[in-house]
């Protein structure tokens, strides 16, 4: 019988439960900064959610993810920025300020910009596929830069956080227990998917592709539907991100982007549920204790993931919770 | 437009190409033999162009300079692969890109710390100073046809290398079979050593030679080692003859695509739109070419491996 209470689920429910506490404990301790400390943690642990699906479940090394994280800020700040001077978007469409439908433009346009870079980039595999989402990743960055319309490579302000029904969006706690909301749900829908017959169609693309061929189901088809998944989620964190900063930056787009989110699932464990959470909860931690004593944080953090990568395979969820314990 | 001016800019076209070949023979030589992916490509072009900007600056000559950078570049990564890179050779692709993402964030960090946040300038050498009539009037800078030179001069000397020499024999075999030579008693752990710092002395070469055209920074690496990469995938990993084509063919399309696409679509748009489309879409444009390219031949045009 299936174990229900394993260390893995007990160091999930840890995980979540932390991350939801410390920001309610702050809010009430009228401490701000670290409410928006653990959504810039939410927001990119979603984001690398999105690529877990690619990475994780599909063995999908995209290195070119900053590109859906980007197209998400972007959709924010577009929509935004047409709603503040009240400019229709075109044919007359009015821009919104309304969270859910600045979200629902968001993963749409990842999705329909990851259709056609998945079926590209799917026709090659290993090195390839690598560089290839790479160079497009890197295409939309210099189209993102070059197009003056939408601020170049001054990024684009949102002046006000954009709205949710229901909520002040404007102050820290409300905004980061929508983007908490969402990353339960992104979790949701990885666990869902990976239980599912998707599911495992998709660990035997990763593991044996020609046995998925035999069986009669297309490796390139589950491939594909992972890929634009896994960037419609990552998309949707963008638009968050975008939002926490009132900044859409061409940096989101930009190739460090891309590193970053695979650092964040492997400093996590790759594949794992909770890898991006336990990932984004060491590296902001890093990021913040670290920048807090010397400037060049940047030095120790690859000296630290190099360590991570040489040395503690499986990340911290590999540490915690042991190793991964299939059915 | 003139035909000195477009034969500046197939010039131009072909000094972009020359230098991406140098940074992308590196690149393909160290995936075909070791199977590796190295990001840190660029910091070793980063390290050539501050060896030869600081070297120079001290001793007043840019040949010193030079030598310095092929010299810095290729201990740099000597010492990187005893370090580091041994390690990844028998890991996934995923945990190759990490490591040397995290060493691209060493170097840069490192980098930064020793020479702080301003660029240095690296002066041309007098020898090379002044410039060469076109036909069809006009000039061209003398020092950027001397980088066109020395491309020449290390596609030639690498196919030498690789085809002629005992080196070269062991680095083709080292493709092939890595376990038939080593048991044939070959060193294979300092033939890679070897390998790697041929191909980061290419890379630190390149810096330098750019690093008197433009500022010397840091960071100044990682755009032209993402160009070394479409080159390397439209020419085919682990082929050198590949990666000489793909610079070429890059450097050209880059270079002519800005020049001409704003005088293409001047035709048919009107002159408040060009600026921007064209703008735009001229840095698009070898990505483009490259998603054709690999539509039809998914590995490259020269695959060296099936």
């Amino acid at each position: 019988m299936r174990q229900i209470v394993t260390r893995e689920a007990i160091t999930n429910a840890g995980l979540a439960l932390l991350l939801l506490v410390v920001p309610l404990a702050a809010s009430v301790m009228d401490e701000p900064f670290y409410v928006t400390l653990a959504t810039r943690i939410t927001v990119l642990a979603l984001a690398a959610v999105g690529l877990n699906i690619a990475l994780g479940l599909g063995g999908l090394v995209s290195f070119g993810h900053a590109a859906f994280f980007g197209l998400g800020g972007y959709a924010a700040g577009i929509l935004a920025t047409h709603a503040f001077n009240a400019q229709p978007l075109f044919l007359g469409i009015q821009a919104t300020t309304s969270m859910p439908a600045i979200w629902l433009v968001a993963v749409v346009a990842c999705g329909l910009v990851a259709l056609p870079v998945g079926a590209i980039s799917l026709r090659t595999s290993g090195v390839y596929f690598i560089m290839i989402t790479l160079a497009f990743a890197q295409m939309i960055y210099y189209f993102a830069i070059s197009w003056p319309a939408y601020g170049g490579q001054d990024g684009l302000s949102i002046y006000v956080r954009n709205t949710f029904p229901g909520a002040n969006t404007a102050q820290p706690l409300p905004f980061f227990l929508i983007c908490y909301g969402l990353l339960l749900l992104g979790l949701a829908l990885f666990w869902a998917l990976g239980g599912s017959r998707f599911g495992a169609a998709l660990h035997t693309a990763r593991q044996n592709a020609t046995r998925l061929a035999a069986v009669g189901i297309a490796p390139f088809k589950i491939r594909l539907t992972a890929f634009a998944i896994s960037a419609m989620v990552t998309g949707l964190a963008g638009a968050l991100f975008a939002d926490l900063n009132r900044f859409a930056s061409p940096s989101m787009l930009s190739w460090h982007m891309s590193g970053e989110l695979i650092v964040l699932i492997i400093l996590g464990g790759k594949g794992r549920l909770f890898g991006p959470v336990a990932g984004a909860m060491l590296y902001v931690l890093f990021e913040y204790a670290l920048g807090g004593i010397t400037e060049r944080w940047q030095l120790f953090l690859g000296l630290i993931l190099l360590g991570v990568v040489l040395f503690a395979r499986g990340g911290l969820m590999g540490l915690v919770a042991g190793k991964e314990r299939y059915g | 437009m003139s035909t000195a001016l477009l034969i500046e800019q197939l010039l131009n076209g072909l000094q972009l190409g020359v230098m991406l070949f140098l940074m992308a023979a590196g690149l393909t030589l160290i995936f075909g033999v070791m199977g590796l992916i190295n990001l840190a490509h660029g910091s070793f072009y980063m390290a050539g162009a501050f060896a030869c900007a600081t070297v120079a600056a001290a001793t007043g000559s840019f040949w010193i300079g030079l030598i310095a950078s092929l010299i810095t570049a290729a201990a740099a990564g000597a010492i990187v692969e005893m370090a580091v890179i041994r390690r990844l050779y028998e890991r996934d692709h995923l945990d190759q890109v990490l490591a040397t993402f995290a060493l691209i964030l060493i170097f840069s960090e490192g980098t930064r710390w020793l020479f702080g946040s301003f660029p240095l300038y690296l002066d041309i050498p007098p020898l090379l100073q002044g410039a060469v009539p076109l036909p069809g009037g006009g000039q061209y800078q003398l020092y950027r046809l001397a980088i066109i030179g020395v491309g020449i001069v290390v596609a030639i000397g690498l196919y030498l290398l690789i085809s002629r020499t005992r080196l070269g024999m062991r680095i083709r075999a080292g493709e092939s079979d890595r376990e038939m030579i080593a048991a044939l008693g070959v060193d294979i752990s300092t033939l890679y050593t070897v390998v790697f710092a041929l191909g980061a002395a290419l890379a630190g070469l390149a810096g330098a030679l750019v690093g008197a055209l433009q500022s010397v920074q840091v960071g100044m690496g990682e755009p032209v080692l993402i160009l070394a990469f479409v080159v390397i995938v439209i020419g085919g990993i682990g082929s050198i003859k590949g990666a000489l084509f793909g610079a070429v063919l890059v450097g050209v399309v880059d270079t002519m695509g800005r020049f001409l696409l704003p005088q293409a679509l001047m035709l048919v748009l009107p002159p408040s739109q060009t600026a921007l489309i064209s703008g735009a879409l001229a840095s698009m444009l070898i990505y483009i070419v490259m998603a054709l390219i690999l539509a039809f031949r998914p590995t490259g045009l020269f695959a060296a491996q099936p």
